[in-house]
């Protein structure tokens, strides 16, 4: 049953029409925000300049999650009615997904170093990226381990829901972990109060960084698209316009 | 129903005569669990009070390597012999079917684990106390980490590399397991109140068996296919 | 009543076969021929349930397999590549846990076992048994599940002549009993049968 919008051929098409959008859009948000983030936003009377790597930190943190959820939900969609291009979409979400989770990681650990001297912190929300990280990983070296992409896809389809089932259990768990954990002296990595103007960069970079995913996906869809497909005569045509 | 009762109570005894036909199969998993706890004291000095403070954690981390490295004989060995095709085959639910091979595989892997880990607890000085919380919460927590196993298993059948690429998958969904298991034994050691890590406890065990033999059976088709 | 509407199958990107269409009905006997690689295998597993087509559709007795699930299942036996049977136990043992697993009467286990030849076998262990005696042994199955449809990836290989004549005997008694048989077998079949229907996939 193959829908006009889900058809390869039509979505190769479509994607390269809005990926300069898209890759606009985000150039734009990312200057703007970084602009507010790094000159607008006042100076946090705690923490001095160093917060403001939590304009970074703060969005990677809530796109590993988004993208995590996208990933299964694309995922139960072809598993469900067997569209390809939810494949496609789901096993290229998780790439960008994990540097998400990275860029978290990076960031938390760059903000913690100012504040307690080390590079690392066992607290709630790293620890939880951490397993998250570990879950992209797995996510990906199930399907890199699978000859059959259709194979490959499904298994992953129902790695990704085992997962997001998982995801709210070990975040309670590791909430709960750490507060009985931690010495009273090493205080949350959590943002300072929020001044309403620290609220605007982050929601733009926010923004941003959803864009750009879009972007990216997009683009390594058609990739994928072309390398699947690429039995079929229209592909031929479009690698070889003169044939 | 008394059709698919028989047929469960075919398939634990079949299981059941395979597994204890192949003793190395049941001895091997629980040698592990004992060695990698004798090699923390090895490790880090035989001092009663550092041993005391890393048991719970240690005596659980063991049991989840312990049970990842049982889990290829969950499922491989029938998909080598084609008796796992001949299940899925089966005019009987394949979930309720997994669920009776996991039962089985628990029965011979965890249950040993569980029985044994009161030696170990006095191998690392574990207060008498706590003793008998690490049995029970091993006790809850092992069935869940079977559970869990057996979807990672099914996902990874006759996969090359099968046995690390499982480790990869199935260890960050056993952290709240290890989290409020080990954190139960601590607790009773630390003289805090623990009826509610046994009741998360439970409750992940319900929610495991309520849903992993579904998703098990699902990624067995996938994996057969 | 198998039928086979507008089946095609791919292995990785590549399509084995399109528009396959066969009908099967009591007393009928299909045989899938072809090169190695050609997908009768990938056919078979297919019409068990086992593989899902890439298109088309597999109906028994006018309903899709999917939708029949367990109820489909209850009318097949299948005896593939692998022989389904499990070292560790006897054959008596074997033939018992299948039995128990896909059917609920009662099943004559040690004639069938003389008929094949592994009574003296039987309470031994069936990892000692020969390539020729697990594949009677697997083929056993077939006469103690007693199931319309029999669906057999290669039968007769690893089998001497007696056992090749054994076990046609068997479909031909099958057939008889308005059974069904759908296999592969790059060996010619003697039986009489309403109709052997050959397909050759290419």
């Amino acid at each position: 049953m193959q829908h006009k919008y889900a058809s390869p051929k039509f979505f190769y098409t479509l994607a390269g029409q809005l990926t300069p959008w898209a890759a606009t859009i985000t150039t734009l948000l990312l200057v703007t925000g970084l602009y507010l983030a790094l000159f607008i936003a006042p100076a946090d009377y705690q923490q001095g300049e160093s917060y403001r790597i939590m304009f970074i930190h703060v969005p990677a943190a809530w796109m590993s999650m988004f993208i995590y959820m996208m990933m299964a939900g694309a995922g139960a969609v072809a598993l469900v009615w067997n569209v390809k291009l939810a494949e496609i979409f789901a096993s290229n979400c998780a790439p960008i997904g994990a540097s998400f989770t990275l860029l978290t990681l990076a960031t938390g650990s760059l903000w913690g170093k100012p504040m307690w001297g080390t590079w690392w912190a066992w607290d709630a929300r790293l620890t939880s990226e951490l397993i998250l990280f570990f879950l992209y990983i797995g996510y990906m070296a199930l399907q890199a381990s699978i000859d059959d992409p259709r194979r490959a896809a499904r298994a992953a389809a129902i790695l990704a829901l085992v997962g997001v089932v998982n995801i709210p259990v070990i975040h309670f768990s590791v909430e709960w972990w750490n507060t009985l954990h931690q010495p009273a002296s090493v205080s949350k990595i959590g943002a300072p109060s929020i001044h309403p103007s620290m609220l605007a960069p982050l929601l733009l970079m926010s923004l941003a960084f959803t864009f750009y995913f879009f972007t990216v996906a997009l683009m390594r869809m058609r990739n994928e698209i072309l390398e699947r497909e690429r039995h079929t005569t229209w592909v031929a045509r479009v690698l070889d316009p003169e044939s | 129903m008394p059709k698919l009762l028989k047929a469960v109570g075919c398939l634990l005894h079949r299981d059941l005569t395979v597994a204890l036909r192949r003793s190395t199969d049941i001895l091997t998993p629980l040698i592990f669990f004992v060695i990698v706890v004798s090699l923390f004291p090895l490790g880090l000095g035989p001092e009663p009070s550092v041993l005391k403070t890393i048991a719970p954690g240690v005596i659980w981390v063991a049991a989840l390597l312990a049970t990842m490295l049982s889990l290829n004989r969950l499922f491989a060995n029938d998909h080598a012999d084609g008796t796992l095709e001949q299940m899925a085959l089966s005019p009987h639910p394949l979930t309720v079917l997994v669920l009776t091979k996991v039962t089985a595989h628990w029965m011979l892997t965890g249950l040993p684990l569980v029985l044994i880990s009161p030696l170990l607890a006095i191998q690392m000085f574990l207060p008498e106390s706590a003793i008998g919380t690490l049995t029970l919460s091993l006790l809850l927590g092992t069935p869940v980490l079977s559970l869990l196993g057996a979807v990672g298993a099914a996902l990874t059948l006759g996969l090359r590399g099968s046995g690390v690429l499982l480790s990869l998958l199935v260890l960050p969904l056993y952290t709240p397991v290890l989290i409020f298991g080990a954190g139960a034994v601590a607790g009773v050691i630390a003289d805090i109140d623990v009826e509610a890590h046994f009741s998360l406890l439970g409750a992940f065990l319900a929610l495991a068996l309520a849903f992993a033999p579904w998703a098990a059976a699902a990624a067995l088709r996938v994996s057969l296919d | 009543m198998l039928e086979a509407i507008d089946l095609e199958c791919t292995r990785g990107d590549r399509p084995l076969f399109r528009h396959l269409c066969f009908r099967l009905n009591p007393g009928e006997l299909v045989h899938v021929t072809g090169v190695n690689g050609s997908g009768k295998t990938t056919l078979l597993r297919t019409l068990c349930g086992l593989t899902r087509a890439s298109a088309g559709e597999v109906q028994w007795n006018g309903s899709s397999i999917h939708n029949l699930g367990d109820d489909y299942r209850s009318q097949l036996a299948f005896v593939g590549h692998s022989n389904g049977i499990q070292g560790e136990l006897t054959s008596v043992e074997n033939l018992r846990a299948a039995a128990c697993l896909c059917t609920t009467h009662a099943v004559p286990i040690e004639q069938t076992l003389e008929r094949v030849g592994l009574a003296p076998y039987r309470h031994f262990p069936s990892k000692i048994l020969s390539q020729g005696q697990k594949r009677r042994l697997a083929l056993a199955r077939l006469v103690i599940l007693q199931k319309p449809l029999w669906i057999l990836d290669e039968p007769l290989s690893a089998l001497d002549i007696d056992s090749v004549t054994l076990i046609t005997g068997f479909l031909i008694e099958h057939l008889a009993r308005s059974g069904m048989v759908i296999m592969t077998s790059h060996q010619e079949i003697n039986v009489t049968a309403k109709t052997v229907l050959r397909i050759e996939i290419a």
